[in-house]
């Protein structure tokens, strides 16, 4: 167990290197605008690189092992793309920098931009949503503004899968609309009586659908054109959630298909790292309709001259659905996916998908023997299969991940698409051989036999982490957020009584 | 698990609320289906004595580690009392769903009606 | 080129386990007149050729560490010490998912405990959250707090002119979907006691900025009396490094803190990846969006971390979320808690200090030229207006001759504010820099 940052330190002890002041001090502010107490750590920079060093090998990480995580895409993060983000000319770039200042930096924006677009068959993109749920809410939004300048007010309700990620009706929810909530049919697909009927009764107050392609189960939906159709025909507009999108890639293209607009994930399709919860970067594509609403600023030509290299420059959109956030985007992240698109080219970017989709399909028919796959035809990047035996009814989903880790192996994603029960999503990724699916194959299968043989290794796992089944419900109790030594002193009281709680 | 239990002189709904009424007095609850279904109890944000809500609208939230449940009226009605008790001990919606569990405490204002008795609601969760 | 590992052996070996002759079938449920489309994307490049293209965009650029830099306006170049980035660029710490399971993930874990304590120390506050994607949705998702908190029976929120011109935007953005939402304040020049003034029974929150946008520190001493007083939230948007030395704003009675991290240890990356900071007290804990991480303790009985609050989040409560993020800004919650750590108490007090007496020094020098005005009218941290004989546009030019990259142009936030220049001095200038921007200016007015 390694200390809290707090315990390893002393007082009066320093790390960082500063210089002197080299001005003439000035004035203080009055002390009434000056603080009294800073309750830092205070520890040397030594301690510093031990303790996060430390704490480092407590985490699995792409670098360390497989992690079949379903919908997260969980593939190799290139260190070219780390080398490319912190070079001196991307890293110490002011946004505010002037245009001409930052041209470089344009001209990298709008040929990711291009590049994106033509990946998926869009006329325009917008980098600037800081991650996929805010590409999701760029994208109804701009539903949202689109139907209020046609149709008024009147269109009122967003449609969405019940197998959808719980981002999507939150979202919908966020923008302001209500979720209408569409069941799937028995082969994991929308229900397509059920669509229509609600496309007809309610055609007035449809604003649109969000749909994520493949489905979450990791189904090729091959009525999609049948399901966009009826969504157009009530007035509505099309929003794919382009998290699967790793499925897709020189597959088909989402824009030409009849979408109007949809949102990448760059930490996910496009090998930018997941760093334990972000950065991300949720860039939206969108097709001629839609792209007077874009998110700002996106980055364009301000001039093209014939014989001369273009100038770029940055612009809010005319009917912009306005800014997402300061400045525009994650900068650091568009380097990392360009350099990705460049090294892969287009046959690169090609193969991506079809080896997805290749090693998800060879773990699904090496383990339906073992497990229950519910929808057992070829799947897309990913598949689920129900962590359950009907045998052996106190081994769950939960149970089968947490011996996994015995195995060196992250779980596959848990009871996500709701509508599986005990679901284990796998979605492997092409940037693993067979040598490393097969092992997961092996263990998969060790513990579907270990689970009829001997379930307490199952229910009782893991037993080789460090930490083992974390009390979540304490922790959601007791609340401690904060470690106390950090707590302000006027709130004293509370200080004790945490402290007297907790020992 | 252990037998669910449906108290047969309670009103519920399909949304787990029960409701019990004295006179223009009410009581409203979660039923034992509902706390086994939401596992520990951590948490039960509560409305304030005075507030008033109609049949069908939200009045609180109960949370567990992997749930969260709005608590939606029965019946329309003006809060009296609230629990305040479950505030440390939120696992007494667990325990005594019917009894301790309360959750608030009202003055029925409007009609009871539309709401399952015993029989009916334990038909509707053995068929869920 | 692709980093994918297969050998046409093994893809073989696999087609042949799948029941298939190639690849291309297993894309038959693709609508036949759709699939396989032509990309048009360049060809594949070489390690080096890559490398190459991108060092000669990165050299194309105006940044600071060819110029010296006067710029701030919500990104700061300062110092990131060394060990931050070594930190941060250990595979562990990076190609780490997010914690969802605990076992796997108590790096991580721990390392955003510490990090919500840290900014709990320089804010005065008792809570805070993983992260959210910079300091503008900070402020953003601090509304939906605020109305969540008043339940929902109160749509007035005050915003001061004096915070961030991009952060009230996207404020305005993320609620454009609740059309009942009004806000008032910062259309105009309103004051704290014009602020004040709108107080009411219908505000739900009043927010400013901490120091404010300008460089400036507002009298705040009653401010959260008032708005308490009317059972309205405080909300303030502060520069976390001036924290190391100003009164924290949770003395001052902030309910909510919020801003952004960037200069924490995290570089400006022209905008992005930022960190939004979001601190508040124990009672509104369960009202916030984000991730948050817990102390608990395993089977065992030993100490460990999870995410804890869940049922807030998106995964849980779909269309009750409190909001939809996901993914935020995990990696650079690493960055600031290691720079918090390496800088330690007596770093914060330090580095507040090098930027306050410096910022101090530009000033005095710049406001005894004869052409230029220095607005001293309130105490400052590390900015400060200054009114120019000649557009800021122009004087930016000359000044990037000198190899100088000068402050923003207010005129472009703010209409009475055409002419004047926000200048930003931190630590990372030295007093030679200072002295040069103070000659070129002169002499530019000479002109």
């Amino acid at each position: 167990m390694e200390p809290l940052i707090y315990d390893l330190g002393a007082n009066g002890r320093t790390g960082a290197l500063l210089p002197k002041l080299d001005v003439p001090t000035s004035t203080m502010p009055d002390a009434d605008l000056l603080r009294d107490e800073l309750n830092l750590p205070e520890v040397s920079e030594l301690q510093v690189v031990r303790h996060f060093t430390n704490l480092s090998h407590l985490n699995y990480a792409i670098d360390k092992g497989f992690y079949p995580l379903g919908s997260c895409t969980m593939k190799y993060n290139p260190r070219l793309n780390e080398d490319t983000a912190r070079l001196a000319g991307f890293a110490h770039l002011h946004p505010l920098a002037d245009s001409t200042g930052s041209q470089g930096a344009l001209a990298l924006m709008v040929h990711l931009q291009e590049w994106l677009g033509e990946i998926s068959g869009f006329d325009a993109v917008s980098l600037a949503p800081a991650a996929g749920a805010q590409g999701e809410l760029a994208g109804i939004l701009m539903i949202r503004k689109y139907h209020l300048e046609h149709d008024g007010e009147k269109r009122t309700k967003i449609l969405v899968p019940n197998s959808a990620h719980g981002t999507n009706p939150a979202t919908v929810s966020m923008a302001g609309f209500e979720v209408v909530e569409l069941p799937s049919d028995p082969n994991g697909n929308v229900d397509l009586a059920h669509l229509k009927q609600v496309c007809q009764e309610q055609r007035d107050s449809i604003a649109g659908m969000m749909i994520t392609l493949p489905s979450t189960l990791g189904l090729f939906d091959s009525q999609i054109v049948e399901i966009i159709d009826p969504v157009h025909d009530a007035g509505g507009l099309m929003y794919m959630d382009g998290a699967n999108m790793n499925a897709l890639m020189g597959i088909v293209k989402p824009g030409k298909l009849g979408f109007d607009v949809m949102h990448y994930n760059l930490h996910k399709t496009f090998s930018t790292p997941h760093g334990g919860g972000g950065p991300g970067c949720g860039a939206v594509g969108v097709n001629a309709r839609l792209k007077p609403y874009l998110p700002g600023p996106v980055a364009e030509v301000a001039e093209a001259e014939v014989d001369e290299p273009p100038l770029y420059r940055l612009a809010i959109p005319e009917k912009s659905i306005g800014r997402l956030k300061a400045f525009h985007g994650n900068f650091g992240m568009f380097v990392r996916a360009y350099t990705y698109i460049r090294i892969n080219g287009e046959e690169g970017i090609k193969q991506v998908s079809r080896h997805a989709v290749l090693n998800a399909n060879y773990i699904r028919v090496k383990l339906r023997d073992d497990y229950t796959v519910p929808y057992d035809r070829y799947c897309a990047h990913e598949f689920v299969l129900e962590g359950h035996w009907a045998d052996v009814p106190n081994v769950h989903a939960l149970d089968i991940s947490k011996r996994l880790m015995d195995y060196g192996i992250h779980p596959p994603t848990n009871y996500f698409p709701l509508i599986v029960p005990e679901a284990l999503l796998i979605e492997p990724t092409e940037t693993e051989s067979k040598q490393t699916l097969d092992g997961f194959i092996e263990a998969m299968k060790q513990i579907a036999k270990e689970a009829h043989e001997n379930p307490t290794l199952l229910t009782e796992a893991p037993h080789t982490t460090a930490t083992r089944r974390l009390d979540e419900i304490l922790a959601a109790k007791q609340l401690v957020l904060c470690c106390a030594p950090a707590l302000p002193s006027w709130n004293i009281e509370e200080k004790k009584a945490r402290e007297a709680s907790l020992a | 698990m252990a037998t669910l239990q449906y108290p047969s002189h309670l009103w519920y709904q399909h949304s787990d609320e029960w409701l019990l009424v004295e006179g223009d007095q009410g009581t409203i609850g979660v039923s034992d289906y509902a706390q086994d279904a939401l596992n520990d109890v951590v948490f039960v944000e509560l409305p304030e004595v005075g507030d008033k809500f109609k049949k069908g609208t939200v009045f609180g939230t109960v949370e567990s580690v992997k749930a969260a449940a709005d608590l939606k009226m029965p019946v329309d009605g003006e809060v009296v009392a609230v629990n305040s008790e479950l505030e440390a001990t939120p696992e007494t919606i667990n325990a005594q769903p019917y009894t301790g569990g309360w959750i608030i405490k009202i003055k029925v204002t409007g009609a009871v009606e539309a709401l399952m008795n015993a029989d009916e609601y334990r038909a509707f969760c053995e068929s869920r | 080129m692709s980093y994918i590992p297969h050998t046409d052996a093994e893809r073989q070996q696999m087609l042949s386990a799948i029941g298939v002759t190639t690849i291309e079938d297993l894309f038959e449920a693709v609508p036949a007149g759709h699939r396989f489309p032509s990309l048009n994307l360049p060809e594949a490049m070489s390690e080096m050729e890559v490398m190459a293209e991108l060092l000669a965009f990165a050299e194309a650029n105006e940044h600071s560490q060819d110029f010296v830099t006067f710029r701030g306006a919500g990104a700061y170049h300062h110092f990131i010490p060394s060990v931050v980035n070594h930190i941060i660029s250990r595979g562990e710490f990076y190609t780490a998912y997010t914690p969802y399971q605990p076992e796997l993930s108590q790096g991580t874990l721990q390392v955003i405990y510490e990090y919500q304590s840290m900014m709990c120390a320089l804010l005065g506050m008792e809570a805070a959250n993983a992260s959210h994607y910079d300091g503008a949705t900070s402020l953003a998702e601090s509304v939906t707090v605020a109305l969540e908190v008043t339940r929902h029976k109160r749509n007035k929120i005050i915003l001061s002119h004096s915070i961030h011109p991009q952060y009230r935007e996207v404020v305005r953005t993320y609620h454009q979907g609740n059309p009942t939402l009004r806000f008032v304040g910062d259309r105009g020049r309103a004051d704290i006691p014009d602020l004040i003034d709108m107080l009411d029974d219908n505000t739900a929150m009043l927010a400013i900025a901490y120091p404010n946008f300008f460089g400036q520190i507002d009298d705040l001493k009653h401010l959260a009396d008032k708005a308490h007083a009317v059972g309205a939230l405080l909300v303030m948007v502060v520069n976390p490094l001036a924290m190391g030395m100003l009164k924290s704003p949770g003395e001052l009675g902030a309910d909510i803190v919020v801003g952004e991290g960037q200069s924490l240890g995290i570089p400006m990356s022209y905008g992005g990846p930022y960190l939004g900071f979001f601190a508040t007290r124990q009672q509104y804990v369960r009202k916030i969006a984000g991730r948050i991480v817990g102390e608990t303790v395993d089977i065992t009985g030993k100490r460990g971390f999870t995410m804890t609050l869940r049922p807030r989040e998106q995964d849980i409560r779909r269309e009750k979320a409190t909001s939809n993020i996901c993914t935020n800004q995990g990696l650079m919650s690493v960055a600031t808690a290691v720079y918090l750590s390496v800088m330690g108490k007596a770093g914060m007090k330090q580095v507040a200090s090098l930027n306050y007496h410096k910022a101090h020094y530009a000033a005095q020098q710049i406001n005894q030229l004869d052409a230029y005005e220095v607005d001293m009218s309130k105490p400052f941290f590390n900015e400060f207006m200054v009114k120019c004989p000649a557009s800021v546009q122009q004087i930016n030019n000359q000044l990037l001759n000198e190899g100088i990259i000068g402050g923003i142009d207010l005129g472009e936030y703010y209409e009475h504010l055409r002419g004047v220049m926000l200048l930003a001095v931190t630590e990372m200038n030295t007093r030679d820099e200072i002295d040069g921007l103070v000659s070129a200016l002169e002499q530019i007015a000479k002109e």
